[in-house]
């Protein structure tokens, strides 16, 4: 019998594929996707990003120190505005989902995903990517000890890595306690960083190339110096 | 995802006022636009609530600490009150989701999550809780992260929130906004409902109510907790098995204990009777705790693939109660 003779099986297939992948991942945090699993290209960027309707809404975004304004369709998210309107393509669209990080950005000080932010609830708050962090020619200490721990491979999920690293400081500097923290009820001024706190800490960012001990001893490095 | 309309709330009052009949509030958003995208959630109007006033934590008037809604995981998490008297709390909150999504989520909207049931997220299965009478792909499916405990021939989903188990233990109330400007106060434990035969809603919140707080009971210091989440990672991992645990210390015997478990049923689910039997002026001892825990799983019931989780949760709480006698 030709292969061919059931033209749907592949769509079946692809259908079921898609739903076990869902059930096998339905231990993570957000969704119930898997990413980067071979079957299927990134995250597409939806129509109405860049087809801008006439009747538009008006934002201003703080992006780096820049006010930038935007006509956008309100349905566009922080990462797709910034990636496709703003050619800011240092953050990365991974899964979409809020599931692996690549997408972080700093806002308001704090890391946040901005595939899950609607850029129109951004109007005046101050972002940060990976863009804004170095100063003029000097990298920013984060992404100088990312280099020397040679913490990346693909360097994919890295501008996530370390915008979310970048965040971690001022956490670990104000106290703030995380799952492995001991003693809860008492408030450090500032918390030291063990290898299992970062480790914690850095969960929200997957790295698929597996650079996680690098990117612990880049954090560690960075961290020590505080 | 669908075109929607997009408005600022500016008050309260006039957040459940403008909301319409397919509207829904928005705040933190990690959730919802996640549904969005995925076809699940479709609203054709979206009110920003996120800049209302109503992220205080504070001293209330009755020796307890009052959460407003739109307080972030984070900021709740680690606030000196709650770290202080509730830490309880603060471990539960630390444990769910990764640091980005605990500084963009928010109480309410943790509250208000939807299930991680596959058969719920894939708009291809049938799913009485996305769409009514459509059938439920997981009661004869893939089930071996549903409900043991409370479920229906509806629906065997279970509640995601780590932060409402915890906030079940210890007894909160919510302050809920209506939409004719009265406010209403419930038993958090009241807040979230059992499928039974409409899996669609997961709480009792009325059509265009807010929530607008929580309020934590005044808590005696010598208290004992812990929470313990079984998952299959160990970060940013949704429960397996949860258990929150909290009692008053007096000597050696237990007072007020209270657990909660999460990971078993359609809500945060309270083992009143297994605390019942704690609170008789028992002696906290293994024995004991084991006793609990056969109490509290009585009335489990398997589905397919998760019978496990029997023997799990009551394994889990005896590990639980252990941990907070220090033992």
């Amino acid at each position: 019998m030709d292969e061919n003779t059931f033209p749907n099986d592949d769509l079946l297939d692809k259908s079921r594929r898609d739903f076990l992948k869902k059930v096998s991942t339905v231990g993570v945090a957000t969704a119930a996707f898997t990413f980067f699993d071979g079957s299927e290209v990134l995250a597409e960027v939806p129509e109405y990003v860049n087809n801008v309707p006439a009747d538009a809404m008006s934002i201003k975004l703080n992006i780096n120190g820049a006010v930038k304004e935007l006509q956008i369709d309100s349905r566009t998210t922080l990462l797709d505005a910034l990636r496709e309107r703003l050619d800011l393509t240092g953050s990365k669209k991974g899964c979409d989902h809020g599931q692996c990080g690549a997408c972080t950005v700093i806002v308001d000080g704090r890391r946040i995903l901005s595939c899950l932010t609607l850029a129109a609830m951004c109007d005046d708050k101050k972002i940060t990517t990976i863009e804004g962090l170095a100063t003029g020619e000097t990298l920013h200490p984060m992404q100088q000890a990312f280099l020397d721990y040679d913490a990346l491979q693909c360097g994919y999920c890295t501008p996530g890595q370390i915008c979310s690293a970048v965040a971690l400081m001022q956490e670990a500097k104000n106290g703030e306690a995380s799952f492995v923290t001991e003693n809860l009820p008492v408030k450090a001024a500032s918390m030291k960083l063990s290898d299992d706190e970062i480790r914690e800490r850095m969960s929200g960012n997957i790295c698929r190339c597996g650079a996680y001990s690098n990117i612990v001893a880049a954090i560690k490095e960075v961290s020590s110096k505080q | 995802m669908k075109p929607f309309n997009f408005t600022k709330a500016t008050d309260q009052t006039n957040a459940v006022k403008s909301l319409q009949k397919d509207g829904t509030f928005i705040a933190g958003g990690t959730n919802l636009v996640d549904l969005m995208k995925e076809g699940i959630s479709n609203p054709s109007q979206l009110v920003d609530i996120s800049r209302l006033p109503l992220s205080t934590i504070q001293s209330n008037k009755s020796g307890g600490v009052s959460i407003g809604a739109l307080a972030k995981n984070t900021d709740v998490a680690n606030h000196p009150l709650i770290r202080k008297n509730y830490p309880l709390l603060s471990q539960a909150i630390l444990a769910g989701a990764s640091a980005q999504i605990r500084n963009m989520a928010t109480v309410g909207g943790n509250m208000n999550q939807r299930t991680r049931c596959a058969y719920f997220y894939d708009v291809a299965m049938p799913c009485n809780k996305r769409e009514p009478n459509s059938g439920c792909g997981a009661m004869e499916g893939l089930n071996k992260n549903h409900a043991i405990l409370g479920w229906s021939e509806n629906c065997v989903a279970t509640n995601p929130s780590d932060m409402s188990v915890a906030l079940a233990a210890l007894d909160a109330k919510v302050n809920i906004l209506g939409t004719n400007g009265k406010i209403r106060t419930i038993n958090f434990t009241d807040y979230h409902r059992l499928p039974e035969n409409d899996a669609t809603k997961d709480n009792n919140l009325k059509s265009g109510e807010l929530v607008i707080s929580i309020e934590l009971p005044k808590l005696n210091l010598s208290e004992k907790h812990h929470y313990l989440k079984i998952r299959e990672r160990t970060s940013y991992a949704f429960a397996i098995i949860s258990v929150a645990v909290v009692w008053e210390w007096k000597g050696p015997s237990m007072m007020n204990p209270r657990i909660a478990l999460g990971g078993v049923a359609h809500k945060p689910w309270r083992c009143f009777e297994a605390e019942k039997f704690l609170s008789g002026g028992l002696i906290a001892t293994e024995e004991n705790f084991k006793k609990a825990a056969d109490i509290a799983l009585k009335d489990a019931k398997p589905l397919k693939e998760n019978a496990y989780k029997i023997t799990l949760a009551k394994r889990a709480i005896v590990r639980a109660l252990m941990n907070a006698s220090g033992k």
